[in-house]
């Protein structure tokens, strides 16, 4: 019994990890159409059905390409600095909760990878984390373009992790707890937080463009005014685990906002569903599998998302980003907070007497 | 299975604590500082405190660790810092004044204390839980927790107020 769920925890955290690596490497090809339609192009159509082949393309050009180490870089950070960039990106889907329980049998299987209580915890420390990997990489490169490249990374990262930690915490009042799975559950149906802490994701889907480096807050790379940023000195598949790392941020980040605010695996009328059917195993399990379909639905259209800003809104500059992110977003996280406060001080008033 | 996953994370955070010292390379010194803290993360999951390992993780390791590497990569451009300071006998005798001293200070507060000796009949292995945590933060400990809070604006308006660059044409 145990043995069993030991293995089936095993076996779905190398399904998640797959499944991340497999849509961000779609991604890239995405992207590219994406931009593609936006600007009347046709975008990659040549390696394979509609290019579909055409991620397997590119990192077999990026492999085949020349590994270049610039003569007195620090070799070995050099190296660690894109391997911490894409493990601390692996590592943040875990706590994700893709989808409700299904029964087999006598066991019920938790469709999500590690239940901790601490679970949004987690996921921000981990994501504190990533600023590592650029910095070390943009330092070791031994190279003033590449080091300006990432200590405005890493400044970018900081500033925008305290609003994105402030907007949070308007959600954590809401759910009272800290673990996603009960996020998830809380909002059940139609319920979710979206609806309750609008400003709440505003703040919230502002930084995480700006947490996972991407257009209008990409300065970090900015090839016009630092050549590459951090990655400068980068070649062949190092490169390619940057902006691999990128990708997966932005998949996790859109599980993320999916699960906080728009209701995870949750859609409307499922419980509907679920009653419609007579046996209630039958329906317990036919509604967690279109609530997984529904979650990955979600997490695409954050995704195409992410993709269509990229291709309409210009860069920020530097001293815009920071007042964006200091004097806007923190005040405006915090007047969420004591709103969010007020309200439910209320609701409670007006509901228990 | 508890006991040598302890002498495991122990062993490692002396390791990761002696290479913060020994390393030449200060870059070297904050990644093995980092490592320390993860290892001290450890710990605390082993005590079941999820959430001082989490915080642990995000607060040092995430952000005062970043601002510390920031801070070597503005100063430090590959050169060796040590040879500044050696042959300096003032340098050396301080230095053993002053670890001889935090020695004593050590083995003072070792000689007398004595473990606490929680009765497993009555221990709650949850005292360590967020909500737990919450509860006595926001009632036994009310006053503390805000003072601490007090503590953190007068620092932060301390550092805007150094920050801040002053009008006028002497104060730049």
């Amino acid at each position: 019994m145990d043995s069993v769920l030991l293995i089936y925890k095993g076996i779905y955290i190398l399904a998640i990890f797959g499944i991340s690596l497999l849509i961000a490497t779609y991604s890239t090809y995405f992207e590219r159409k994406i931009a593609a339609f936006i600007q009347d192009r046709v975008g990659p159509n040549r390696a394979g059905p509609m290019g579909l082949l055409q991620p397997l393309a590119d990192a077999g050009k990026l492999f085949f390409k020349e590994e270049f180490i610039p003569a007195k870089a620090n070799k070995m950070l050099f190296i660690l600095g894109p391997g911490i960039a894409m493990l601390v990106a692996a590592m943040s889907s875990a706590v994700i909760p893709f989808g409700d329980t299904l029964i087999i049998g006598e066991t019920s299987f938790d469709l999500i990878a590690i239940d901790v209580n601490i679970g949004i915890l987690y996921i921000f420390g981990v994501v504190s984390l990533g600023v590592y990997g650029l910095m070390i990489g943009g330092w070791a490169s031994n190279n003033k373009f590449s080091l300006l490249g990432a200590i405005r990374a890493a400044s970018q990262n900081i500033s925008y992790e305290l609003a994105m930690g402030l907007s949070l915490i308007a959600v954590l009042m809401l759910s009272g707890s800290l673990s996603l799975k009960v996020i998830a559950e809380q909002q059940t149906g139609f319920n979710w937080n979206i609806w309750y802490q609008p400003l709440g994701f505003l703040i919230f889907l502002i930084c995480a463009f700006a947490e996972t480096n991407r257009t209008p807050f990409d300065l970090p790379e900015s090839e016009a005014e630092l050549i590459g940023g951090y990655h400068t000195e980068y070649s062949s598949m190092k490169l390619g685990m940057y902006l691999f790392a990128e990708y997966i941020n932005i998949f996790v980040v859109s599980a993320v906002m999916s699960t906080l605010y728009f209701g995870a695996y949750n859609f409307p009328f499922m419980e509907n569903l679920r009653n419609a059917f007579d046996d209630p195993v039958l329906g317990n399990n036919v509604v967690t599998i279109i609530g997984v379909a529904v979650m990955f639905a979600k997490i695409f259209a954050f995704i195409f998302f992410f993709m269509w800003v990229r291709w309409t809104l210009p860069r920020f500059r530097y001293d815009q980003l920071m007042k964006l992110g200091w004097n806007i977003l923190i005040p405006l996280a915090i007047l969420n907070i004591l709103l969010t406060g007020g309200g439910i001080l209320l609701y409670e008033y007006f509901t228990n007497g | 299975m508890t006991e040598s996953l302890f002498f495991f994370f122990a062993s490692l955070t002396l390791l990761c604590a002696i290479m913060v010292v020994i390393s030449k390379n200060p870059v070297f010194s904050v990644i093995f500082l980092i490592l320390t803290f993860f290892t001290i993360s450890a710990h605390y999951i082993l005590l079941n405190a999820q959430f001082l390992a989490a915080v642990n993780i995000i607060v040092y390791a995430g952000a005062i660790m970043v601002l510390f590497l920031f801070v070597l990569m503005f100063i430090n451009t590959g050169k060796n810092v040590e040879g500044t300071l050696k042959r300096n006998v003032l340098v050396k005798i301080a230095g053993t004044v002053a670890g001889g001293l935090l020695f004593t200070v050590v083995v003072a507060a070792l000689k007398d204390v004595t473990l606490g000796n929680p009765d497993p009949a009555t221990y709650d292995s949850q005292v360590g839980m967020v909500e737990n945590l919450g509860k006595v933060l926001f009632t036994k400990y009310m006053l503390p927790f805000q003072l601490v809070a007090v503590l953190f604006l007068v620092s932060m308006v301390g550092a805007v107020m150094i920050g801040k660059r002053e009008t006028g044409e002497q104060n730049f």
